[in-house]
């Protein structure tokens, strides 16, 4: 089947679902709540011009961000998930996976392969988290693992870009879970062999996919303001009952218990990805 | 027996329960008949031996039909043996090791030295409670950072000591809290992902009772995986799906079936090597024949890996997570992903 060309950099997945709103020529921030000129935004790497909010961004246009201009090559992306568990909630899962494919131009949540950043070659993982939440089943697994192991293979560093409100992919039952265990072997054999490791987590990065690959960069960087955790809020605030803390599980707390290295703007990740990869190409 | 038999309230064993309250009653009458010398004693003795028979007939029928949820009941019935009851049945002597060395020693996951027959191992297992203070102390089974972190500091010991290691998997889930997250509970199980992988030393993985979803995976990877016959393991938990797809907790039985969570689902799917059969009517109706059949089948698998050449241990690890995974990999694409002007 012919490849759906996904959207072009600066087209946007929108707020979360529920605020998901048509797209016009205005739209409004979640941030500062600013009325703001859709295209003054998408020139901005869908960052809010006023308070810097950071509003998602399609793979597309993060690899148009980050990777030197028409270097970035594709793999794989014809791959399509199965259903394998015949699933069904209140929609057939085949059904739901046509309708975000349709919706988003991608075939599924991970889009992987190679391209340079400042003239450095360099193994690049984006999930993008406008599909199905970003969540990982058997195709994003695959992916990455196949990327990862190229990247081994060929002693090429690695960027992985985490977008993922939803952790593993239920509607693929265990073999998601499983998905976890596969992805983090082909990370321990790429550290083994040396390699180098650059997580970034973007606005949300949840449940298994921050339990996984998203959480053993050897340097892992945040865009300002992201979710990153393990449980849900949600979850957490019902089995605790009590007030979570101002700022729970952003990008800020993780940096202040140390779990991550830097927080860096979206204007600024490209040039904080050339730099530490300078380190691991002298 | 049957009269001292615990009262499990698995809804769907009602009719069990009401005929093993009638053998009970049946062998007091056949136990009074016996001291009294009673003429009537060896027909009581035939109707024993034949409502015996038909007990264990009805347990057998009810079992080998238990649906998905039921099967979930089951792996959290809290007669059901967790792994410190399996401790002094499969291997004693045990000397628990506790702690991380850097936050606490979560009472949520067991580890230490342990004997299994002639052998030395190295013991994991998710530990959820019997008693209402045991289980608060255990969090339900719940680990928090520091247990996967005593765990892999238990396993990175068994292997310089060059012994196999044998975890057991009982757990709703890792737990959810604002301590766990501010203490890394994402990074632990993901640390546990990628060093697992890489332990040189025979790994078997049993899920005892519940596999629940990262908690579960978090000691779960090993050369051999297998489940407890009504174990399940998943994802998610049912009442979490059933939350978030079908709107409602009260759904969590479509949503058991949908997740397909059973040992033969999850064997069918040849993401886990065996299942372990369990005792007629469940591992909580007799923890010893559990525990022997768990004890015949961790020494099975150790011989089975120990059968392999040694220097392939990691290589066939990392092949046995490496091809799970179901995909169509369609036609290369004819269009490149990035306009390329
Ligand atoms: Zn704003």
């Amino acid at each position: 089947m012919a490849q759906k060309r996904p959207q072009s950099l600066g087209t946007w997945h929108g707020l979360s679902d529920s605020k998901r709103v048509p797209e016009g020529v205005w739209m409004r921030c979640d941030g500062c709540q600013a009325t703001l000129f859709r295209k003054d935004v998408e020139r901005n790497l869908n960052v809010c011009p006023q308070c810097q909010h950071h509003f998602s961004l399609s793979a597309a246009g993060r690899i148009a961000s980050l990777l030197d201009t028409d270097t970035f090559e594709e793999w794989f992306a014809g791959m399509q998930p199965g259903d394998p568990l015949q699933f069904n909630d209140r929609r057939p899962y085949p059904e739901r996976i046509r309708a975000e494919q349709a919706r988003t131009g991608l075939n599924e949540a991970a889009v992987v392969g190679q391209g340079f950043i400042r003239g450095v070659r360099v193994v690049v993982g984006v999930t993008d988290s406008g599909f199905i939440m970003g969540s990982m089943g058997s195709v994003v697994g695959e992916k990455l693992t196949r990327a990862i192991e190229y990247a081994t293979e060929h002693q090429l560093p690695l960027v992985i870009v985490s977008g993922s409100g939803g952790g593993a992919r239920m509607h693929e039952g265990i073999y998601s879970l499983m998905q976890m265990a596969k992805v983090s072997a082909a990370l321990a054999r790429f550290g083994e062999a040396g390699g180098f490791y650059v997580s970034v987590l973007t606005h949300p990065t949840m449940g298994g996919v921050a339990a996984s690959f998203a959480s053993l960069g050897d340097v892992i960087l945040a865009e300002p303001r992201a979710l990153i955790g393990f449980a849900g809020p949600k979850v957490i605030q019902q089995t605790v009952r009590v007030r979570l803390p101002e700022g729970f599980q952003t990008s800020e707390f993780l940096l202040e218990h140390g779990f991550i290295d830097r927080i860096v703007h979206r204007a600024e990740l490209r040039n904080t990805l050339a730099e530490l990869l300078d380190y691991a190409s002298h | 027996m049957a009269a001292t038999a615990p009262k499990f309230r698995l809804p769907f064993e009602a009719p069990i329960q009401e005929m093993e309250a009638r053998l009970a009653e049946l062998e007091a009458r056949y136990a009074t008949a016996r001291a009294d010398l009673d003429a009537g004693t060896p027909e009581i003795a035939e109707q024993v031996r034949r409502l015996r028979r038909e007990l264990a007939g009805l347990v057998r029928t009810v079992y080998a039909n238990l649906s998905a949820w039921e099967t979930v009941q089951v792996s959290r019935c809290e007669h059901r043996p967790q792994t410190r009851d399996y401790i002094p049945l499969i291997f004693s002597p045990f000397l628990e090791l506790h702690g991380d060395r850097a936050v606490g020693d979560d009472r949520a996951i067991v580890t230490g030295l342990a004997r299994l027959g002639e052998r030395r191992i190295m013991l994991v297992g998710h530990q959820k409670g019997k008693t209402l203070a045991e289980r608060q102390a255990c969090n339900f089974g719940c680990a928090h950072p520091e247990g996967y972190r005593k765990a892999l500091l238990k396993m990175r010991l068994a292997e310089k000591l060059r012994i196999p290691i044998v975890c057991l998997i009982d757990t709703p889930g890792a737990y959810p809290g604002i301590g766990a997250e501010e203490r890394g509970q994402a990074l632990v199980i993901a640390e546990n992902l990628y060093e697992m992988s890489r332990i040189d030393t025979p790994i078997v993985c049993v899920v005892i009772g519940e596999g629940g979803s990262g908690g579960a995976l978090g000691i779960g990877v090993g050369d051999r995986v297998a489940m407890l016959e009504y174990a399940y393991y998943s994802v998610i938990s049912p009442e979490g799906c059933a939350t978030i797809l079908w709107k409602g907790a009260e759904h969590a039985p479509r949503a058991a079936a949908a997740l397909r969570m059973t040992a033969r689902e999850v064997k069918r799917m040849g993401i886990i090597d065996d299942v372990v059969p369990e005792p007629p009517g469940g591992a909580h109706r007799d923890h010893r024949e559990a525990a022997a059949n768990l004890k015949s089948y961790l020494l099975r698998a150790l011989r089975e890996i120990e059968e392999q050449p040694r220097h392939e241990l990691l290589k066939r690890r990392y092949e046995k997570f490496r091809r799970i995974g179901v995909f169509v990999e369609a036609d290369a694409p004819t269009e490149p992903l990035l306009p390329t002007s």
